[in-house]
């Protein structure tokens, strides 16, 4: 351990939730894109799951929302190191999309696509199973363009650069592939816990 | 039928159906980026009253890109450890050292051990450099815009571009509340333009950055256009990414660094 001399830092907070090297943020929500934000209307927004399924499928913001509604309340992490507690999102749990388009048995990874042309890669069970949504409202509002809306993937349990904004679709493979941060020397799944921030980690 | 019969073949990377707006610039090495170097500071110089810049002697630098950041990180005695993101200020060069430049950030525990308690001689953790989106190596045209202390990665372009007297135009609009509060003020020449939102001195106007600071620079489009790079405050960068736009500038050529 390479103490810093004089270097307290904030006071301990007792808080299990918090992944290590992670601080709480507070009220702030800092936004991070890379690009410029999108201007997209809900009628211009789809979303659309293809690759390895049984019946590729695209869905428009009327068809979307035609689905079971779906809620999550919880954390969320971002890999340059504030964490945000207690937030809500509401939309749809991507296992309903999911159980549309059937995935084929072989099928192990997805590459999230948004509207703006941004990637991000996932293993298909960190997908599934309850734990990622299509979220378009935050707070019982809905979600403003500079954090993802119309509709975002949200992905809690993964860094945030998991959860793409302005999501547009899934592609389902039978591989991994590295999107763009991923890409840029970050790391392939980005779980918080284990702090995997970079490539290596 | 299925489009599972069609597949894409493994060999062949997806591609989605827009080209993403910022495509990655310079591959980043796994090893440098997973690596923690300890980092000694050499040097403290006052920029403004709320920033300073650090020279951090770093013996096993591998090098970096202008643009590129590292992650800096304090550990206390009971193990606690916070860690933070700092865009590079100093050109790339084999001197051994780097320069941040910080913003003493109010209520800021990392800031705020730079400012207040750091001196030469004490020794922090670095590893990077990291992300090649927002890095420039000095290949295209580059329109560079900053607010506050977001001009730190562009003025490590600006130094670049003059210490190795490379030719590609390149352009700084940057904007500070006041005269005092520009970061590098001494540093600037003839690329460089100051926009002022609070106070400005004698004959230069005070306002918002504008349609009007940014549609001169479109105006003279160097062949093959601008690579724009856009740095600061979420709301800032909101604010020039529209302008850029506006005035004209491919969305696929704007690259953001947003603060957070």
């Amino acid at each position: 351990m390479n103490v810093t001399r004089g270097f307290t830092g904030r006071p301990r907070a007792e808080n299990a939730g918090l992944p290590p090297g992670q601080y709480d943020a507070g009220d702030d929500w800092p936004v991070l894109s890379a690009e410029v934000t999108p201007e997209l209307t809900p009628a211009e927004w789809s979303f659309r799951v293809d690759g390895l399924v049984a019946e590729p499928r695209t869905w428009t913001w009327e068809e979307a929302h035609r689905l079971p509604a779906s809620a999550y309340e919880g954390d969320i992490h971002c890999v340059t190191s504030w964490s945000k507690f207690g937030v809500r999102f509401g939309g749809v749990s991507l296992d309903a999309f999911l159980s549309v388009v059937r995935p084929h048995v072989s099928a192990t990874h997805a590459v999230a696509y948004s509207h703006t042309g941004y990637t991000t890669n996932l293993p298909l069970a960190d997908l599934t199973g309850g734990r990622a949504w299509i979220a378009w409202e935050y707070d019982g509002e809905p979600l403003a363009a500079e954090h993802g809306g119309p509709a975002r993937l949200l992905v809690p349990h993964l860094y945030f650069w998991k959860s793409a904004k302005w999501i547009a679709g899934l592609r389902i493979l039978d591989h991994d592939e590295p999107g763009f941060w991923e890409q840029n020397g970050y790391h392939a799944r980005g779980n918080p816990w284990e702090e995997q921030r970079y490539s290596g980690d | 039928m299925t489009e599972a019969l069609g597949r894409t073949p493994a060999s062949e990377a997806f591609t989605p159906p827009t080209r993403f707006a910022v495509p990655g610039r310079i591959p980043v090495s796994d090893r440098v980026a997973s690596v923690w170097q300890t980092a000694t500071i050499t040097e403290i110089r006052r920029e403004t009253p709320h920033a300073a810049t650090f020279r951090l002697a770093v013996p096993a630098w591998a090098g970096h890109l202008p643009g590129q950041h590292l992650m800096l990180r304090l550990t206390a005695e009971d193990g606690y450890v916070a860690q933070r993101h700092y865009s590079i200020a100093s050109a790339p060069d084999d001197s051994g050292h780097i320069e941040l430049t910080l913003d003493h950030v109010e209520g800021g525990e990392v800031s705020g051990w730079f400012h207040t308690t750091a001196q030469p001689g004490d020794t922090v953790e670095v590893r990077g450099p990291l992300s090649g989106f927002f890095a420039w190596p000095g290949d295209r045209p580059a329109l560079l815009i900053g607010a506050g202390s977001g001009v730190v990665p562009l003025m490590s372009m600006v130094r670049h571009h003059r210490a190795r007297g490379l030719d590609v135009p390149l352009r700084l609009l940057v904007s500070a509340r006041t005269p005092e509060e520009l970061i590098y003020a001494r540093e600037y020449g003839a690329e460089t333009t100051p926009v002022f939102t609070r106070s400005a001195p004698e004959g230069v106007p005070v306002g918002r950055m504008a349609a009007a600071h940014v549609a001169p620079l479109l105006a003279q489009r160097p062949p093959g256009g601008w690579e724009a790079y856009v740095c600061g405050s979420n709301g800032f960068a909101e604010h020039a990414s529209r302008l850029l736009v506006a005035a004209g500038q491919p969305v696929d050529r704007i690259r953001i660094e947003r603060f957070g």
